[in-house]
């Protein structure tokens, strides 16, 4: 029987939906037991949330001042050790998950699963490659334990019934000094994470500067939608790499997602495939965002998007 | 400072990958083939740092089949002063990877290491991370910005939160993203030099590391495809449209 090992992700006290994702991922497996760790500098408040996951049994805590911040060559030992009696374990497939989780495998001496999209038994999972333009069986083998990232967009997060049991852990391992946080930009904004917003509205090149970015806000908060932009429109200096929408940014799975001014480039429409309903608005009738969208509308996003706002 | 940069050859961004009808994976005959865009990436921040004079030798590896000479002279006109060619027929897992570069690195010596975040075949974004792990030493990924001084290294990193800075004692991984810089185009007269630029192949075998098959490829499959959607003529049909799917 499996048992399941997640590795929540939090940041600033807050647990992120990614975790309760994954949760979802691991209930595939129909697992003995799916437990949490939380490592962070006070992870009391932090696993209290995740304690509420639907399906989870155990969420265990380190509370150390090492742990105060992500990095992965800290956590990754104390992960490693943890792992310990797991058939699996899992992270999130985001900056975070991405970074930590192959640290831990190559610490146990095993290969990893990245961006699990599906599973297909206990040692059996779809991913994706080459930008999600092919999908691949793979298989792990049985006799050692399963690190994988997990594809946040291709799994609904668990419920929040739940009253899972929290366990302070006292792992005893030694971390290295060698590597020091210095701070995180973060870009603030009072709208909807974009990884887990409904609705998302994204710019593109045809925005043509960072205040032209007004109208996307405008109708965002008209429609209580995240924000999002494609590569262009952050290589270009419109909008902060956070926002970036696509393969080398972000992937979403809003119920609605409208890209505007974004010709819809591969790397783009990995980022957005498992959108529920994707609207394109773009001048150039041949852009590719129309082969994938569900309802097109071709014209100038200047005039368009006012008369939208206004119609709503 | 020597840097050791990772520098594999993929299928070409542009091309429009299709997978075999047995399913067996994806057509790679007849393909163009490039450098994986992140390892340029990483060459040329490699190449920059030597420019600066904090580096002193920049060394490209592949590990690749025994037709890759052309890729690693590609990275030698690029600007680095010598290849490693590590040959190896089949493809090599991340894992494999690392331990492979790990037994580069105890030869060579670097004070660091970069390489790109992710190989666009695969997209296993795993290599770099597993290295620093088996080398014991730090690891900085997605990086979108890079200053050394003397022993330390400060790296900007590109994270979904927004962009962190961590400082790193060398020698360490890094691994670079999109926005660290833009490669330089490679100049005839550099191609003509990089002819005469010393490249050792190395099978992988000799640096004692198998080629192990951790994670299984089996069946591939092209992803499911979206229907064709519906076009609107304008901002009512659009409404509409939206009205009849309970979006608004």
């Amino acid at each position: 029987m499996s048992k399941v090992l997640i590795i929540a992700e939090h940041l600033d006290g807050q647990l992120n939906p990614s975790t309760a994702k994954c949760v979802s991922a691991a209930a595939k497996l129909s697992p003995q037991a799916i437990d949490i760790l939380v490592l962070a500098e006070q992870a009391d408040a932090i696993a209290a949330d995740a304690a509420k996951i639907d399906g989870v049994g155990t969420v265990l805590t380190v509370s150390r001042a090492e742990n105060a911040q992500p990095l992965a060559a800290i956590l990754a030992p104390q992960v490693a050790k943890a792992a310990d009696g797991y058939s699996h374990v899992f992270g999130p497939s985001t900056t975070f998950g991405k970074d930590l989780m192959p640290r831990v495998a190559a610490l146990l001496g095993v290969g990893q699963v990245s961006d699990l999209m599906e599973v297909i038994d206990a040692h059996s999972f779809k991913r994706p490659i080459y930008a999600g333009n092919a999908i691949v069986t793979v298989t792990a083998p049985a006799d050692a334990p399963v690190i994988a990232t997990v594809r946040t967009a291709s799994f609904p997060a668990a419920g929040s019934n739940g009253s899972a049991a929290v366990q302070a852990l006292d792992l005893d391992v030694e971390l290295p000094g060698h590597t020091r946080f210095v701070e995180l930009k973060a870009g603030k904004s009072d709208r909807p994470d974009l990884q887990t917003a409904s609705r998302v509205i994204s710019g593109g090149r045809a925005l043509g500067s960072g205040e032209a970015f007004k109208v996307i806000y405008s109708l965002a908060d008209k429609l209580g939608a995240g924000v999002g932009a494609s590569r262009a429109a952050v290589d270009a200096g419109y909008v902060p790499n956070d926002m970036q929408v696509g393969q080398t940014g972000k992937i979403i799975a809003p119920e609605l997602y409208i890209a505007v001014g974004i010709s819809g480039a591969i790397q783009h429409l990995t980022g957005i495939k498992d959108a529920g309903t994707i609207v394109a608005i773009n001048k150039d009738p041949d852009a590719p965002i129309f082969e994938i969208a569900d309802i097109g509308l071709v014209g100038d996003l200047f005039k368009i998007l006012p008369e939208l706002e206004a119609a709503l | 400072m020597k840097i050791l940069v990772g520098y594999k050859r993929v299928v070409d961004f542009n091309v429009r990958i299709q997978v075999k009808p047995d399913g067996s994976g994806v057509v790679t005959d007849g393909v163009k083939l490039s450098p994986n865009p992140f390892d340029e990436i990483a060459l040329e921040e490699a190449l920059r740092l030597r420019e600066k004079g904090i580096a002193e030798e920049v060394v490209v590896v592949a590990i690749a089949p025994a037709d890759a000479q052309p890729h690693l002279r590609n990275g030698l006109a690029m600007g680095a002063n010598r290849a490693i060619h590590i040959v190896s027929d089949g493809p090599v897992q991340p894992l494999t990877a690392a331990r492979a570069l790990l037994k580069l690195i105890e030869k060579e010596q670097p004070g660091l290491v970069l390489l790109g975040k992710q190989a666009i075949d695969d997209d296993a974004n795993q290599t770099g991370q597993m290295l620093a792990a088996l080398w014991q030493r730090p690891q900085a990924t997605f990086a979108s910005e890079l200053a050394i001084d003397g022993q330390v290294a400060r790296v900007t990193r590109e994270v979904d939160a927004g962009l962190e800075t961590i400082e790193i004692d060398l020698p360490a991984v890094v691994t670079t993203d999109l926005r660290l810089n833009e490669p330089r185009f490679i100049k005839l007269p550099d191609i003509m030099k990089a002819r005469s630029k010393p490249l050792e192949t190395l099978p992988l075998s000799d640096l004692g590391v198998e080629p192990g098959d951790f994670i299984a490829a089996g069946q591939h499959e092209p992803p499911p495809a979206r229907a064709r959607g519906v076009m609107v003529d304008d901002v009512a049909g659009l409404v509409d449209a939206l009205k009849q799917r309970g979006l608004v």
